[in-house]
């Protein structure tokens, strides 16, 4: 699904990936985990596209082509999806129209028609209820005066309506209660398939408790610096990340 | 309680102008008019080179074909040019030696003042010109300055000593063809400030002008001319007082500021100018132009102005933005009370590619006055990624006063970012209730609101700046909520 | 006649004047002629706005009227049924609509349109002479005052336009449609004159489309006076969609009485030169008035709007907000300026005007302006200039959606802002639709024309 090689990765100079290598399979779960600053964000945003970074050396594989030759919208249509940590507000762009323009895109270039009215809507209601997210929210512009939870729960949505390959979730459980957590998590599970894969970007070792891993990698200071199954988060959560600061050093 | 703080900001509003004194000494003068007799008298006493009279003359021919602008929003009454005395010094000795040899009513003028000629007796490490009716009577700390090869002097004295540098940078900045009041100034200017910072040099101590107008019927006209080389910094500050006087002044000076590669050059004002008493008689017509280029890359020009005098004020401290990734700023607070009126912002003109931008003006109007802010935000083709942030408040005590807000962005760029945001207000009365409740007086409220309202300009004053910045802003208003 | 370019404007338009004095008079009415001769005076007084005029800083309004164009005096023959050539894209409205061509009433054997509640809209000459009751006591006594001198010179030139009266209380269910068209052989000045009056707790609810028919210099010089009694409500939407070889002038004035509500959009999507004057007086208290412009504007177009609230009793409310998205070498205009007279307490008066400058070469400028004399106010004012977000394309983009559609999109959301200040439903929608074809670049200047004249 998705083959990263000595990814590095540089803003304004500053190199922040340091040489990343990652391979995740059709049907895994992967978490990665790693204090702030360690680049788990830029990570996202770079497989996702967003032009503020320098890729300075290194290649991205994304069901076998080049992923980083493509547009963030081909991206998308390619079925990759990536929750935003801090989902942006799009003021007097519906939730409706902005999903439905999305939705209809994607199935273009899938060569598939377009969805009508009453489909869309169909499918809305369906995956509304599975997220329990309010109908008032889908007939606000995009994010705006959604509470931080509320964002969080419309990139779930989002991404049962989309139905991605490859999802990856940028801090999704950050400034979520433990019922949101629950239904964001819902969202995640229902979803796996053998087909599709997910990274879970995450500070905390709480959401790998409700989305368990196949493997939890660890980032640190631009590399991934250990690499293991589930336990690995435990471990992490038991002895902090002081301990992988001390181990790195080893490296 | 409305009555009494009508009360209070009577009391209050009628503090009197404590600079208001005059000092009797021997005045060398002309008699009143202006011609180019007068011009060649003034370059004459002054012992100018020929350039320096070429100049004045071609700036008096040029003011000849000028008249007054009118687009201010002020109420400026028929000046009578001709009633003016353009040239007044303080009698004294052809070249002094040391302090000593100051006339002694003048070392008590500015002690008065509270601005001590005598090092020994500066408190901080301000080197001062001081400057009475257009002529600088002493510059203070000048030899060590000099050890760094800072040039720190009088106008004058930089004509006769260094005309190449005074050739080169006068009038690149502000050309005597500007406006009005620049080419009067241009052609009768007695004295000002010079000030050069050799490459590599950072200033080690605020350097200070200091303004008095003392003659009668006398017109001031000085110029500041500020050239900061590579690499430097130097933090400057001007401060100015007049006496009371029935008939009203003219005040007409120029200031430029060159600032090349990496220079940055911090220019500050406290202006006090007599504004004329609560009827509206008297006061200082002040136009004034400040101007200020960077020159070089990364430059840095930043404006900080405290006013609070003077009967008329029109000024616009502005920035050239030529060189790429420079910064201008203009932080100003402008008070005005019984019948002062104001018209006074600035100008950006963003020209070098990454220039920055920023405006924070607050306009506090009382009494009868007239308080606008006028400012040009101006992108050129050129500079990419310009940002500007302008931020234009006014504050209106009580309710025959005026604050206006005339601001003017022209972008010809579209990667430039303007933002501009103003609001007008009054003192709220649960904001005194709240004070009052806490046992704060309605007076001392004021003082505390007006001081925070104006804090974010006053925090970039040089510490002794500050204090008497807000000294003075509490005794301009103190209780003007009506 | 003699050609501009060798005598001053004035001199050209005194001289047109004095050699058609007659035909003047004699195609308009009375009431409208004796106004004439003041406006005559008072042009010479305050001229041309030219060089240095401050309200006109960024308009070049002498190439305008230099330009040679025929001006008419006697009422024209046109023989088409326009109907047949002409359909205007925005009415999805019920009602005929009212019809301007070259700045007279189309009279389509019509003389009035009379409307539920007694509402009457047709010819102002007409108007003049069977209701001089009403016209006596509006005409001229809005615009009259004004300092421009273009308003003077369309009052010495005016001899029709439209007149719209709702007698007290009338309720409006669809808005009268007025459609203005310019049509000739030859390029062609014309003057109007709308008068429209909303008494005492009536609502009037009008829509003023601008078309050209063919292609050939145009120039309009228009004056608007509206007249909202106490507790009206009145709601104006102006449609400019003229060729680039257009230029338009339309000074607006609305005079407010207490607890009036009105509502002016003007929506700008396609004029070669476009100036609009809104001139809002709140002459008695808890007036409110809302003032929102749209303008969408390429290639060379310029459009300059200038807003002028006069805050007279307190307790009244403003709204300002103009936005406007300016691509290729087009040059955009605002000037909003809030006045608070002395004794205007309690005035609550906002403003903001946002820019989106497309391409380098496309230019803006921007003067919000606040004047104060009332310290029991709040006012606030705002103004940018800058791109599409970054972070929001990038979102939108993320999501599959690619990048034109993405930046229409969010073109779309911002022009919307002000669209959305429209009462009328269904006309929110056609407007909706038409900006969003005019973002595509579908919308072009001569849409739905049988003509075709390119």
């Amino acid at each position: 699904m998705l083959v990263i090689k000595n990814l590095r990765v540089s803003i304004d100079n500053q190199e922040i990936l340091k040489g990343i290598d990652l391979e995740v399979n059709a049907g895994e779960v992967h978490a990665i985990m790693g204090p702030n600053g360690s680049g788990k964000s830029t990570l996202a945003s770079v497989l996702a596209g967003r032009d503020l970074y320098q890729i300075t050396s290194g290649k991205v594989l994304y069901k076998g082509e080049d992923l980083l030759e493509k547009s963030p919208e081909e991206r998308a249509k390619e079925g990759l999806f990536l929750g935003f940590q801090y989902p942006i507000e799009i003021p007097g762009v519906s939730m409706a129209n902005f999903m439905r323009t999305a939705m209809n895109e994607i199935r273009k270039y899938k060569g598939l028609e377009p969805l009508t009215s009453s489909e869309f809507l169909k499918k809305m209601r369906e995956k509304k209820d599975l997220i329990e997210i309010s109908s008032s929210l889908t007939n606000r512009s995009v994010n705006e005066g959604f509470s931080g939870g509320e964002k969080k729960k419309n990139e779930i949505f989002q991404m049962a309506m989309f139905e991605p390959e490859l999802a990856i979730l940028d801090e999704t459980d950050s400034g979520l209660d433990i019922d949101a957590l629950r239904i964001v998590a819902r969202g995640v599970n229902n979803m796996k398939s053998p087909l599709n894969s997910t990274i879970v970007i995450t500070h905390y070792q709480r959401l790998l408790e409700y989305i368990v891993p196949d493997f939890v990698h660890v980032l640190y200071n631009g590399r991934i610096v250990k690499s293991g199954g589930k336990d690995l988060a435990l471990l992490l959560e038991e002895k902090g990340y002081e301990w992988v600061r001390s181990e790195s050093v080893n490296m | 309680m409305q009555k009494e703080q009508d009360q209070i900001l009577n009391e209050v509003t009628s503090g009197e102008y404590k600079y208001g004194f005059y000092t009797d000494i021997e005045q060398d003068s002309l008699s009143k008019g202006l011609n180019e007799d007068v011009i060649r008298t003034i370059s004459d006493k002054k012992g100018e080179p020929e350039f320096m009279l070429e100049f004045r003359l071609k700036a008096y021919r040029h003011w000849l074909t000028m008249k007054m602008p009118r687009w201010a929003h002020l109420n400026i009454p028929e000046i009578d040019y001709q009633d003016q005395i353009y040239y007044s010094a303080p009698k004294q000795k052809a070249k002094l030696k040391s302090l000593d040899e100051v006339d002694p009513e003048l070392l008590e003028t500015f002690n008065k003042l509270g601005i001590p000629l005598e090092e020994q007796k500066h408190l901080s490490g301000v080197a001062v010109d001081a400057v009475m009716d257009s002529v600088s009577v002493k510059t203070t700390f000048k030899e060590t300055l000099a050890e760094l090869g800072i040039i720190f002097c009088s106008f004058s004295e930089a004509v006769r000593e260094y005309p190449d540098l005074v050739k080169q940078y006068m009038g690149s900045v502000v050309p005597y063809t500007d406006n009005f009041f620049a080419a009067l100034n241009s052609a009768v200017f007695s004295d000002g400030s010079f000030c050069y910072i050799p490459k590599g040099v950072k200033c080690p101590m605020e350097l200070s002008t200091y303004f008095r107008i003392n003659a009668a019927n006398t017109g001031q006209f000085e110029r500041t001319l500020i050239v900061a080389e590579d690499n430097t910094y130097v933090s400057y500050l001007e401060g100015c007082t007049a006496p009371m006087r029935d008939e009203n002044q003219l005040h007409a000076a120029i200031v430029e500021i060159v600032a090349l590669e990496n220079a940055e050059v911090k220019y500050a004002t406290v202006q006090n100018w007599y504004p004329g008493n609560k009827e509206g008689k008297g006061g200082i017509y002040n136009f004034v132009t400040k101007r200020g280029i960077c020159k070089g890359d990364n430059s840095k020009i930043s404006w900080t102005q405290v006013e609070t005098g003077s009967a008329i004020t029109w000024k616009y401290p502005s920035c050239i933005l030529r060189g790429h990734n420079t910064t201008g700023e203009f932080y100003s607070v402008a008070v005005t009370n019984n019948y002062q009126q104001a018209d006074t912002g600035t100008k950006m003109i963003h020209i070098g590619k990454n220039s920055k931008s920023i405006i924070v003006s607050k306009g506090i109007s009382a009494g009868r006055s007239n308080n606008s802010y006028r400012g040009l935000v101006k992108v050129l083709r050129g500079a990419e990624n310009a940002r500007n942030f302008s931020q234009c408040d006014s504050l209106l005590l009580g309710d025959k006063c005026g604050a206006h807000t005339f601001p003017y962005i022209e972008s010809d760029n579209h990667t430039a970012v303007i933002e501009h945001e103003a609001t007008t207000s009054k003192i709220g009365e649960d904001q005194i209730f709240y004070c009052n409740q806490r046992g704060i007086s309605t007076e001392d409220a004021i003082g505390l609101i007006v001081n925070g309202y104006a804090k974010e300009v006053l925090n970039k004053l040089p510490m002794e700046f500050a204090v008497e910045a807000q000294k003075l802003l509490q005794i301009s208003l103190e209780g003007s909520v009506g | 006649m003699s050609t501009i370019t060798n005598i001053s404007l004035e001199e050209h338009f005194l001289d047109l004047y004095r050699k058609n004095s007659s035909d003047i008079a004699d195609n308009s009415a009375p009431l409208m002629n004796s106004f004439r001769e003041n406006a005559i005076a008072r042009l010479e007084e305050l001229k041309f706005p030219l060089n240095g005029n401050e309200a006109y800083k960024y308009a070049d309004i002498g190439s305008v009227f230099k330009q040679d164009l025929v001006k008419t005096f006697a009422s024209q023959k046109i023989s088409f049924n326009i109907r047949e050539i002409f359909h205007c894209d925005v009415p999805d409205l019920n009602t005929e609509p009212l019809l301007l061509v070259n700045g007279r009433f189309y009279n389509n054997g019509l003389k009035y349109k009379k409307l539920p509640g007694g509402i009457i809209a047709g010819s102002l000459l007409q108007a003049a002479n069977d209701y001089p009751e009403i016209v006596e006591k509006h005409y001229g006594r809005y615009a009259g005052e004004s300092e421009d001198g273009l308003v003077a010179l369309n009052t010495a030139f005016a001899q029709d336009g439209i007149f719209i009266y709702a007698p007290p209380g009338a309720r409006m269910e669809e808005p009268v449609q007025i459609v203005n068209i310019m049509i000739s052989e030859k390029g062609l000045m014309a003057q109007h004159r709308n008068l429209f009056v909303a008494a005492e707790g009536a609502e009037l609810n009008v829509v003023i489309c601008d078309h050209t028919l063919s292609a050939h210099s145009f120039l309009t010089n228009s004056v608007n006076e509206v007249y909202a009694g106490k507790g009206s409500q009145v709601n104006l939407t102006k449609i400019q969609n003229e060729h680039n070889g257009s230029s338009q002038i339309t000074h607006s004035y609305y005079h407010q009485e207490g607890d009036s509500n009105l509502v002016s959009n003007i929506i700008s999507l396609h004029g070669g030169f476009i100036r609009n004057n809104v001139n809002v007086k709140l002459n008695g208290e808890h007036a409110e008035n809302h003032s929102t412009g749209l303008y969408l504007s390429d290639q060379g177009q310029y459009i300059d709007n200038f807003v002028f609230i006069d805050h007279a009793s307190p307790n009244c409310f403003s709204n300002q907000l103009y936005k406007g998205v300016l691509d290729d070498t087009a040059r955009g205009a605002f000037t909003g300026r809030i006045l608070v007279r002395r004794d205007a307490q309690k005035t609550n008066a906002y403003q903001s005007n946002n820019n989106m400058l497309l391409t380098n070469n496309a230019k803006i400028y921007s003067r919000p302006q606040l004047e104060i004399y009332a310290d029991d106010v709040k006012c606030s004012h705002g103004s940018t200039v800058g791109q599409l977000d970054e972070n929001a394309l990038f979102y939108l983009r993320s999501r599959g959606i690619n990048y034109r559609e993405a930046r229409l999109m969010m073109m779309f959301a911002f022009a919307h802002d002000v669209i959305q200040n429209i009462k009328v439903m269904s006309l929110r929608n056609r407007i909706d639709d038409l900006v969003n074809k005019r973002l595509r670049g579908e919308l072009s200047r001569c849409n739905n024309c049988s003509l075709q004249c390119g």
